[in-house]
């Protein structure tokens, strides 16, 4: 199987496991597979060490939170599961990232190809300004030489479905994306990073620049997507954490300090560094 | 109703294409080229004039710099007369420009109602926006005859006993010259100099306030004092500029190569003589000559825009590239 | 009461100072007047003299021989729209392109010195371009043509653009370029369908400015373009050109031509002020309903 069919479900069943894995499945609880397998990953800006021998498993269709203080690495680490670390000079790493298997950084593999894989949704929605919201939506298609008119139409009705976004944008699908409000503008960039179906989503504080309202409406979109992708989730918000995530991460100065269930890193953390953290003693 | 994540199963469609590297390495490539075509043009300029001036390089040397002597029957050329008036036009007009440059820019920043600025600010950048040319045009049906029947008369009857003002009066003349580049070379000093001022910050200004002082005080003291380096950068680049005036100075200069201590009399520059003769160029030594004179003016032009850059650089933190 | 040195100003100095002060504002004023007023006497003098002269014959006619009254500028006008055109052929491709690889590319110090290069190229006196192109391209082909002209004008056109460009082109928020990137797109299509469509309209402001600067220039056409006072034959012939043709009337000695050149001048600085108001319609802020 190449590389490039693996951004796309192939469309007959008996094809790949692909199918299974994004079509709506309940796991029965225990079954992890798992989606991001990291060993030994460090990353270095130039000469400085941001993330140090980090090994961690991150399940399939769940939701994994990371959290900890600013400067502790968490945003690092979210933008090396797609290498947009790369994206500034003189960036180097060490160790293995595999997605489903797959190395992410072996030379054979084009950064761009990771990132079909792996769809990111950023702190501060970032709608393209000259696009209106279907086009917007379909940016990541089109711009990648899909033409069939038929399949758009039905993608950008599905990915704005999923983002919760559909009803409210129907019939103005010709507006501007950056007309909509603040917490529809990030519902339409989560529609756009879904719609180019990737495996997993990334998604950096995408709620940090939002009111209550709509944080609360996309915590229970995250929700509701843990059925078909991988969530990754940096916070600062403990308690956004608590309430998403099946499993949560800690870092620390670079360092993965504890990975457990979500319910065990908040009630009883193994480390002592990890409890003072969450209950806020310091951070 | 929207049921996020439950939708209908996703539509599948054709792979998206492998991506391709070879595209992304030639759009590179092709940007870098369009880069260094930079870099090509500046070696073009300078071996073109080097290679035009050839001859004329070898055959009098240095001693062309300072030789008075322009005459094209006996192939004999200097270039002193030149570079003795595109000196002196120039001087003029930074002496005039810069203090009306900077006094305006002080208006702008300091006492302007905050309504009148951009009227101001957009009729000083239309200034700048009139070709050569027409202020050439203007400079002669306009300019010359008013200062020929006026203004050089009162001059030369009010300071007449300095040689500078003595002699006849025909209106072309190395003040003309000067007077229309300083009207030039004024928007670009304006706007460098109002970015320098409004760079002073204003703790400076409050301090001296807080001292006492009148407006004027707080300005002389506070700001022209802070401003002063960057001034000086805004008038060596205004000097850049009306070193290379052309069409205009040769409309109202009078284009006579004589050396003369009258701002009155006829002078004649670099760039004027080039673009009279080049076209009349008879002989091969001659149109050497010429680029000769060529390669003088721009090294002058290249040496002077150089220092202003680095003067300005340091102050405005690199804004100064985008002046036109 | 002896006059012990006093930290505090007299009465009389205070006024003094306070007057000074004023005057000083009002010299600042006048200044700024006096600066101001040369754009509105060429304004008035090019209405004034050329206005009369702007009909229909101006607008379609060849010039007339030498010493006859009539005749148009219609040649010098086609010219210069002709120049400008192959002025843009050149200095857009390379000058956006340019903008695009010191915006998107490059190392910093790279960067550094190709900018302070594009600086240095546009001080370059006009003239200088003028013979630069006339040794490049007159002299080879044996004859002076509307396509030298052209060059020249792109040539001085590159550096402007390429800095315009560059400017617009690094505040487009970095937040587009991830976003991009992050979907899988390329990053030579995230860099033409993303950034530079979203900085297009300064991109094209930026070149239409530089193309008003380069209508007016003469110098560079002088030994290049040449002038002339019929239809160009050819491109590969010498041709007319507004500025060229001012400047030519302005020099002879009939009063007709005089008259004639106070038109151009004026049709010529309609143009570049036109050009100006567009860029600055184009730049106004847009506003979302």
């Amino acid at each position: 199987m190449t590389e490039a069919t693996r951004s796309l479900p192939a469309d007959p069943p008996a094809a790949a496991p692909l199918t299974a894995r994004s079509a709506p499945a309940s796991r029965p609880a225990g079954d992890m597979e798992v989606a991001f397998d990291i060993q030994g990953f460090s990353l270095w800006y130039g000469a400085l060490q941001a993330l140090f021998d980090v090994t961690i498993q991150i399940p399939a269709q769940q939701v994994t939170a990371i959290i900890g203080p600013s400067g502790c690495g968490k945003s690092t680490f979210l933008r090396a599961l797609n290498r947009m670390h790369e994206l500034t000079p003189g960036t180097r790493i060490a160790g293995t990232l595999r997605l489903f298997g797959d190395d992410l950084y072996s030379s054979a593999i084009d950064p761009t190809q990771v990132r079909r894989r792996v769809g990111m949704v950023f702190q501060k929605s970032n709608p393209f300004p000259t696009m209106s919201i279907a086009e917007n939506v379909l940016a990541g298609l089109r711009l990648n030489g899909v033409r069939d008119r038929g399949f758009l139409r039905e993608r950008l009705e599905a990915a704005l479905r999923m983002a919760a976004l559909w009803d409210e944008v129907k019939d103005v699908l010709g507006r501007p994306g950056v007309s909509l409000s603040g917490g529809q503008q990030q519902r339409l960039c989560i529609a756009r990073a879904l719609a180019v179906e990737p495996e997993t989503l990334l998604m950096d504080e995408p709620c940090s620049a939002l009111d209550p309202i709509a944080t609360a409406k996309i915590e229970e979109l995250i929700r509701d997507l843990r059925t078909r992708y991988t969530v990754v989730i940096v916070t600062h918000n403990m308690q956004q954490a608590a309430r998403l995530s099946d499993r949560t991460a800690f870092f620390y100065l670079g360092k993965l300090v504890e990975y457990d269930e979500t319910r065990t890193i908040f009630m009883k953390p193994a480390n002592p560094q990890t409890e003072a953290y969450v209950s806020g003693r310091f951070g | 109703m929207n049921a996020p994540g439950e939708a209908a199963p996703i539509p599948t469609g054709p792979p998206l294409a492998p991506p391709r590297r070879l595209a992304d390495l030639a759009f590179r490539w092709i940007a870098l080229l369009a880069a260094l075509t930079i870099v090509a043009l500046i070696g073009l300029v300078g071996w073109e004039l080097y290679h035009g001036a050839g001859p004329a390089v070898r055959r009098f040397g240095i001693a062309f710099l300072g030789n008075s002597t322009w005459d094209p029957v006996t192939d004999r050329y200097g270039a002193w007369p030149f570079i003795f008036g595109t000196l002196v036009s120039s001087a003029i007009a930074l002496v005039i420009a810069v203090p009306l440059g900077v006094a305006t820019a002080l208006y702008l920043t300091e006492f302007a109602p905050v309504r009148i600025r951009q009227p101001v600010i957009m009729i000083i950048e239309m200034l700048a926006a009139v070709p050569s040319v027409i202020f050439g045009l203007w400079g002669i049906f306009v300019l010359i005859p008013w200062m020929r029947d006026h203004f050089f008369r009162w001059l030369q009857g009010a300071f007449g006993f300095l040689p500078l003002f003595q002699g006849p009066i025909y209106g072309v003349s190395m003040l003309a010259g000067g007077i229309i580049v300083a009207i030039m070379i004024l928007p670009i000093v304006t706007s460098i100099s109002r970015e320098i001022l409004r760079s002073v910050p204003d703790l400076q200004r409050e301090a001296a306030y807080a001292l006492g002082a009148t407006h004027w005080e707080v300005i002389r003291v506070a700001v022209l004092s802070y401003a002063r380096r960057g001034i000086f950068g805004a008038a060596v680049l205004g000097l850049g500029r009306a070193l290379g005036e052309t069409m205009a100075v040769t409309m109202v200069i009078g284009n006579r190569p004589e050396v003369s201590a009258s701002l009155f009399a006829p002078g004649y520059t670099l760039a004027s003589v080039i673009a009279n003769e080049f076209t009349e160029a008879t002989s091969d030594l001659y149109l050497n000559a010429l680029f000769e004179l060529g390669l003088v003016l721009l090294i002058l032009t290249v040496l002077v825009n150089v220092l202003a850059q680095l003067m300005l650089r340091t102050i405005t933190g690199g804004a100064s590239g985008k002046v036109n | 009461m002896p006059a012990a040195i006093s930290v505090h100003p007299s009465r009389g100095q205070q006024v003094w100072r306070r007057f000074k002060s004023r005057v000083m504002a009002a010299v600042m004023l006048t200044c700024a007047l006096a600066v101001m007023a040369p754009l509105f006497l060429v304004l008035y003098n090019l209405v004034h003299e050329g206005a009369t002269s702007l009909d229909w014959h101006f607008f379609t006619q060849l010039p007339k021989p030498t010493g006859e009254v009539g005749g148009g500028m219609a040649n010098a006008i086609v010219g210069t729209l002709v120049l400008l055109a192959m002025a843009a052929v050149i200095g857009v491709p390379f000058g956006v392109m340019g903008g695009v690889y010191l915006a998107e590319y490059g190392s910093d110090r790279v960067n550094d010195w190709l900018r302070f290069a594009a600086d240095v190229l546009n001080g370059i006196p006009s003239i200088v371009w003028g013979m630069v192109v006339w040794a490049l391209l007159v002299v080879p082909l044996k004859t002076f043509s509307a396509y030298a002209g052209g060059v020249a004008l792109g040539l001085m056109m590159i550096p402007l653009v390429m800095r315009t460009t560059e400017e617009v082109l690094v505040l487009v928020p970095q937040g587009y370029r991830e976003a991009a990137l992050a979907l899988g797109i390329a990053r030579w299509r995230t860099i033409v369908v993303i950034v530079v469509r979203t900085a297009l309209k300064g991109i094209i402001t930026g070149i239409l400015v530089a193309l008003a600067r380069v209508a007016g220039e003469t110098a560079p056409l002088l030994f290049t373009a040449l002038g002339n006072n019929f239809w160009a034959r050819s491109l590969a012939a010498p041709v007319s050109a507004l500025p060229l043709q001012i400047y030519a009337y302005a020099l002879s000695p009939y009063d007709d031509w005089h008259r004639q050149a106070w038109a151009g001048a004026l049709v010529l600085m309609a143009l570049i002020l036109l050009t100006n108001i567009l860029v600055r319609f184009l730049s106004r802020e847009r506003r979302f309903a």
